[in-house]
């Protein structure tokens, strides 16, 4: 790859307001619903994709988001690109609220992402070099240098520029897709880029040089990473912290090394050790968790783990648990026995300074 | 001892507007009771092996060579009507999407009893309790309700459970399974890993597991065949090939993997990516991704190479090579 230098034409960046201290993106009690219909007499119902979601992501920190299918990992990140309407909440970029103190079409170039189907986010009618300078012609570039700068970041993602820019999406491999939408989504000079599993429909071979890819980007142009996979390896290698989602809930987050390490909810237990075996003579023995996700239409009321968790006890049907510090470090669960004094048998009594 | 699959010299061309050369010279053997995984990247041919093996391949446009023989006859000569009794009751597919084998329009109680008394001759109310007895060894809940299930009311992992009852349900001694758990989440992959693991067991099947996964490799496999651009490129014991690769293909994959990788470190990688198969292979087809290659590698195909302990590497330094510990 070239030399770390940032080609010179780009579009200027969104500047940076709050300092280092202020958090990049601050999302607060999100929340998206769909109505959706039943049959012709059954009554109207509601999937709860995204519920009461709060997080932050820190200035050059990449946050993993992990979960089954369904649980709203995508739904979040569309909702963070103001792609769809949200029901409630606060995003904050940079402390600024989107529409007020900035524009949403500022956000769309502070805030990029780049989606799992690497073919259907690109115009087969477009070159590759087309795809990646039109993003910073509607910004006001004019077309010879956004196309020069659609070669530079060819090339800052490994493609020769020689070879590829004339090329059209269905000519290259899906990891080259995938590398090109990367650059496209570099062109306006994000400073979040979000990755809605951005990998996964990649060989392991070529998986490895995308993450590296990103690695090398990420210092380059000092990007903060929204990084969404169900890959847990992957994610603990990548994140520096992560959040659990089931069922449209946040149940757990922290740094990545303490989740994994120890996990304090039931459901990030199950998911880690439903990771296959890597090791030929210590094969998985037992399902941890059994049957499909549920689905998100109507939760079950309380904890919303408590149809499959082992160790659910009336109270986790009665009422939701909320997300609860666990070592003053940032490590939260939303579980009874993460929480002192809850009345859940397996947790600890409550501590008496609280 | 025969094995119950023989396949020798094996090629797949496609012909049509492009011609891909898929499958170059293919040889393995299954065991009886074995679960052989087949291990690949996408396009490495890992599909077309198994399609080939039940003859799947459209007859127009595919030129197969070589020789595949399974429970002793020859598959390239069976008749259509050999054909439809041979799949289903000596082998039986499982695809990674459902709807490849499961019928929209009939319910899931439907399909397996037709299969049943069609390759079986039962009457209906023998295939019908044959049916409801699939449903509950794939442990589907309130399996009696879901006979009448149509399979698009059924969730992903049920699905999948149902199509496993659906070739299982004329107990044939060979299952191909291609991919069957890529599209499911984890959680619901390793129960149905652990399903077709407990149901190979009790039915004493032999299986050819298809997987990109090595993780998913671990979970089932006894025995493990890496593909690279439509050829076997080693065998060997599970235990051999994730802990001491000797072709530098493998060796390249089992490196570049998270599991385990510090974070802030660069991972290994492969340079390059697979080659277009338009062409027959003349040479080592991984040539232009080795770090280790020669001038002889692009001269001249490489031998498969018998290492001993059962184990084949197709790489001139096969012998040479210190197997790598990962
Ligand atoms: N436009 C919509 N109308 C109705 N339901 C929707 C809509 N978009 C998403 N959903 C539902 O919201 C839930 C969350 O969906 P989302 O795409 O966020 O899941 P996800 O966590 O990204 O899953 P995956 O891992 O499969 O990508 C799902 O049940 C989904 O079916
Ligand atoms: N029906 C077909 N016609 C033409 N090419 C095919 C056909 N089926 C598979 N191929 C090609 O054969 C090669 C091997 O494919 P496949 O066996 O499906 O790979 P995988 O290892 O991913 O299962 C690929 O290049 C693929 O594009
Ligand atoms: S709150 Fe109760 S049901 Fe929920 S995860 Fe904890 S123990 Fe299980
Ligand atoms: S034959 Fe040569 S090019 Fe091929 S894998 Fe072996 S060393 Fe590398
Ligand atoms: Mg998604
Ligand atoms: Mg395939």
């Amino acid at each position: 790859m070239s030399e770390a230098t940032l080609p010179k034409a780009m579009l200027e960046r969104i500047e940076d307001f709050g300092g280092a201290a202020q958090p990049l993106l601050k999302v607060v009690g999100l929340t998206k619903h769909f109505p959706v219909r039943g049959g012709l007499l059954s009554k109207a119902r509601t999937v709860r994709a995204v519920d009461n979601v709060s997080f932050e992501i820190a200035k050059g920190e990449t946050v993993g988001i992990v979960g089954e299918s369904g649980c709203g990992k995508s739904t979040t990140a569309r909702l963070l690109m103001h792609l769809m309407t949200r029901d409630a909440g606060e995003i904050l970029y940079d402390g600024m609220q989107v529409g007020r103190a900035l524009s949403l079409r500022e956000l769309r170039r502070g805030m990029q992402m780049v989606f799992q189907d690497s073919y259907a986010s690109l115009n087969p009618r477009l070159t590759i070099e087309e795809s990646i300078a039109f993003g910073p012609k509607v910004h006001g570039m004019d077309d010879a240098p956004a196309r020069k700068l659609a070669r530079e970041l060819l090339d800052k993602v490994g493609l020769r520029p020689e070879t590829f820019a004339n090329r059209y999406p269905h000519e290259i491999s899906g990891g080259q897709r995938q590398r090109v939408n990367i650059a496209r989504a570099l062109a306006l000079s994000p400073r979040l880029v979000i990755l809605d599993e951005a990998v996964s429909a990649l060989d392991k071979s070529v998986e490895a040089q995308v993450l590296n890819l990103l690695a090398d980007l990420k210092s380059e142009f000092g990007l903060t990473y929204l990084f969404i996979s169900h890959d847990l390896n992957v994610v603990r290698y990548i994140s520096d912290r992560v959040l659990v989602m089931y069922l449209g809930e946040v149940v757990e987050l922290g740094p990545v090394d303490q989740v994994w390490d120890a996990p304090a909810h039931p459901y990030t237990r199950a998911l880690l050790a439903a990771m296959p075996a890597a090791d030929p003579d210590n094969r998985t023995e037992t399902p941890p968790i059994t049957g499909d996700p549920p689905n998100p239409i109507d939760p079950p009321p309380g904890c919303r783990f408590h149809t499959r968790c082992a160790s659910a006890e009336p109270m986790c049907s009665a009422a939701s648990p909320t997300l609860t510090d666990l070592d003053g470090a940032g490590h939260q669960a939303a579980c009874y026995m993460a929480i002192p004094g809850s009345g859940h048998s397996r947790a600890s009594a409550a501590e008496k300074a609280a | 001892m025969t094995k119950l699959v023989e396949v020798e010299n094996l090629n797949v061309r496609f012909t049509g507007e492009r011609t891909v050369h898929a499958i170059n010279g293919v040889s393995f053997s299954l065991g009886e009771g074995e679960v052989l995984g087949l291990l690949g990247e996408s396009g490495s041919g890992k599909s077309v092996t198994l399609r080939a093996l039940m003859r799947l391949l459209p007859k127009k446009r595919t030129v197969i060579n070589g020789s595949i023989r399974v429970a002793g006859r020859d598959v390239l000569a069976l008749d259509d009507d050999e054909l439809s009794m041979f799949r289903g009751a000596t082998v039986s597919m499982i695809f990674q999407e459902p709807a490849l084998a499961l019928d929209p329009v009939y319910t899931i109680g439907q399909q397996i009893s037709e299969a049943v008394i069609r390759h079986e001759g039962k009457s209906q109310r023998e295939a019908t309790a044959r049916a409801l007895e699939m449903l509950e060894v794939v442990r589907i809940p309130s399996a009696k309700r879901r006979l009448d299930a149509y399979p698009h009311e059924m969730s992903g992992g049920m699905r999948q459970r149902a199509m496993i009852a659906l070739a299982l349900a004329c107990k044939p001694k060979i299952l191909l399974a291609d991919e069957p758990t890529t599209a499911l989440d984890a959680t619901v992959q390793i129960q149905i890993l652990l399903l077709l693991r407990e149901l190979q067991r009790e039915f004493g099947m032999s299986v050819i597991f298809v997987t990109h996964d090595i993780g998913v490799a671990i979970e089932i496999c006894d025995r493990v065949a890496v593909m690279y651009a439509g050829q076997i490129v080693e065998t060997g014991t599970l235990r051999q090939i994730v802990r001491s690769p000797l072709h530098p293909y493998p060796r390249g994959l089992l490196a570049s993997t998270t599991h385990g990788a510090k974070r802030g470190q660069r991972l290994e990688t492969i340079p390059g990516t697979p080659p277009s198969l338009d062409k027959a292979p003349t040479g080592c087809s991984f040539a232009p991704r080795c770090a280790l290659a020669e001038a002889r590698c692009t001269e001249a195909l490489p031998p498969a190479i018998d290492v001993g302990d059962g184990r084949m590497a197709r790489c001139v330094l096969a012998e040479r090579i210190q197997p790598a510990s990962v």
